[in-house]
């Protein structure tokens, strides 16, 4: 029997969300700010109703469903990111989220991002200096010119993900997850990417990996969860997974 | 590809949590020997993700994202004027010409300078000082609530983000107080052994605003209409703590009780620029100073920095909440 890497015990997530709409005037905003009674503009969203299931060294899980189904959020609860309003999720290690794009700075150039992304995910200097290589030449931008000098905001949308990716994919992690990154950059750049996610799986144990892509899921999961407006519909292997999962949506 | 994958499958593919399983809370847990997920948890040494660490291992995680605290910092001061035709000449040219609109204003036209010997130095002094303070805790209310996007990526302790903001102005500090000794030297004041005063002064400065950026990074992150407060809250405390008058020439007088002025003299953004005017300026003697004012100076600092730490802490867990 493998070891588990992540036990998730019944997770609810309940976003509070600032709606925008009536509000009602100065004066009774004032009221609830003193009574502590959450306004009409606050809505609760239960995004994760319920989820559980057990993750095992090895395994690449695919989380599939529509939109808004909570896959998402779900992540973020594993990574212990989201606070989770009721349940647990148990963990070896440091589950990590594929998700270095909000330390970057567009202003900045790609090679100091590098380094600040990487030092963001928790690498010493001297790592990245080793690995600065490999992630720069990972990511292509240099194929067309010297344009790692140049600040990220010159970058276009393809090369930018690209970069992004690389960063984030430069680190061995426990528990790695990844959100919808796989569709970006040309397909040369997805088949490293596909190739890259393998590696990582090797030496993480476990990668999730959130995306829409339902050939992407096949292609690289072997295990799938499908959620449903948060609740947990079907997990297993992931052709099966995947099968029902379209007859839904042609259904729909 | 779908070949290197059915290779594969076999191998990794564990028997329990393998088969599809009917949705809803009732469900059968899978076929592991421990029956519940905290025992099953407990058994292979997992944790519970996103639990707050104890204070001592805070701290050493803190120590070892040291690298990221300044190299954020920095990259943020770097970003700042980056779009700018003038760049970064932008870090004196703020200040300065922000010091100059204050020597127009309450120098020149309501003439607070009158009775002030050396009203220059000792109104750059308070504004550069003052900008520290100030700018600090107004960057700490927002450097949870403002980098939520960081915050719910990635892990570090969240208190990096406040000190990176402080760290990041006292660079500017620093890159302020060079051009202030400049013009100090430029104004005719002598360089004496009292300038060395000013080290230990920045050093407290620095820790008191670490410790209000902490603070203020808390709430700030509970209740984002805080910010909009702050502007109101800062200039009542800047106009009270002396930044271009001088609290001793203008209480003087006798109708004011006596508590006002002591009040305003040992309010910590007072003390710490009161103490950078000791230093640096030759016509600012101690008598102006408060008494007990080093005392006063390392209090402030520690129950700031040590309590802000702490407070910052007790809700590190919740950080990135909706």
């Amino acid at each position: 029997m493998a070891d588990p890497t992540v036990i998730a015990d019944d997770v609810h997530v309940v976003y509070k969300v600032h709606a925008g709409g009536r509000k009602g005037g100065a004066t009774a905003a004032l009221g609830r700010l003193l009574s502590r009674r959450p306004g009409p503009g606050v809505r609760e969203v239960h995004a994760v109703r319920g989820v559980s299931f057990t993750a095992y060294r090895g395994e690449a899980i695919g989380l599939i469903g529509t939109n808004g189904s909570g896959k998402s959020t779900l992540l973020k609860a594993i990574a212990g990111l989201q606070p989770v309003t009721r349940g647990r999720v148990y963990s070896q290690g440091r589950p990590s989220l594929l998700g270095v794009n909000a330390a970057l700075m567009n202003d900045l150039s790609g090679e100091r991002n590098v380094i600040l992304g990487g030092l963001a995910m928790g690498m010493s200097r001297g790592q990245i200096r080793e690995r600065y290589q490999g992630i720069v030449d990972f990511s292509g931008i240099n194929e067309k010119g010297d344009f790692v000098s140049l600040p990220m905001r010159t970058y276009s949308s393809g090369m930018g993900a690209r970069l992004r990716f690389s960063i984030a994919a430069a680190k061995d992690h426990d528990v790695l997850m990844i959100d919808e990154a796989l569709a970006t950059g040309d397909a040369a750049f997805q088949r490293r990417s596909q190739e890259r996610v393998e590696e990582l799986r090797e030496r993480a144990g476990t990668v999730f990996l959130v995306s829409h892509g339902i050939a992407t899921v096949r292609a690289t999961c072997d295990r799938a969860i499908w959620l449903e407006s948060g609740v947990l519909r079907m997990d297993g292997p992931a052709a099966e997974v995947c099968d029902a999962y379209e007859a839904f949506t042609r259904r729909a | 590809m779908e070949d290197r994958r059915k290779g594969r499958r076999p191998v990794t593919v564990p028997t329990a949590p393998a088969r599809p399983r009917p949705p809803g809370p009732g469900r059968p847990k899978g076929a592991t020997a421990p029956s519940s997920p905290a025992a099953l948890a407990a058994a292979h040494g997992l944790i519970v993700s996103g639990a707050r660490p104890s204070l001592t291992r805070y701290i050493a995680a803190l120590w070892g994202r040291r690298h990221f605290v300044t190299a954020y910092a920095t990259a943020r001061m770097h970003a700042t004027y980056s779009t700018a035709r003038l760049g970064q000449l932008w870090h004196l040219a703020t200040p300065l010409l922000n010091a100059a609109v204050y020597y127009f204003i309450f120098g020149v036209v309501m003439n607070a300078s009158h009775n002030v010997p050396d009203y220059v130095p000792f109104l750059l002094t308070g504004i550069f000082v003052w900008d520290f303070i100030g700018s600090s805790v107004n960057a700490g209310t927002r450097a949870i609530h403002g980098n939520l996007g960081l915050v719910r990526a990635l892990h570090f302790p969240r208190a990096s983000l406040p000190l990176s903001t402080v760290i990041q102005l006292f660079q500017q500090l620093l890159v302020t107080m060079g051009t202030l000794v400049v013009l100090l030297l430029a104004l005719g004041q002598t360089p004496g052994p009292s300038w060395l005063l000013a080290f230990p002064t920045l050093l407290l400065t620095a820790v008191f605003c670490a410790g209000c950026a902490l603070v203020m990074a808390r709430i700030g992150s509970k209740s984002p209409d805080v910010s909009q407060l702050m502007p109101f809250v800062l200039r009542t405390w800047m106009y009270s703590s002396g930044v271009m008058w001088s609290i001793d020439k203008v209480l003087k007088r006798d109708d004011l009780p006596h508590w006002v002025a002591l009040a305003l003299k040992a309010n910590p953004a007072a003390v710490y620029i009161d103490l950078m005017r000791f230093s640096l300026i030759d016509s600012f003697t101690a008598r102006s100073l408060p008494h007990h004012v080093w005392p006063l100076a390392i209090g402030w600092a520690l129950l700031a920095g040590v309590g802000g730490f702490l407070y910052f802490w007790k809700a590190e867990e919740e950080y990135g909440r909706g």
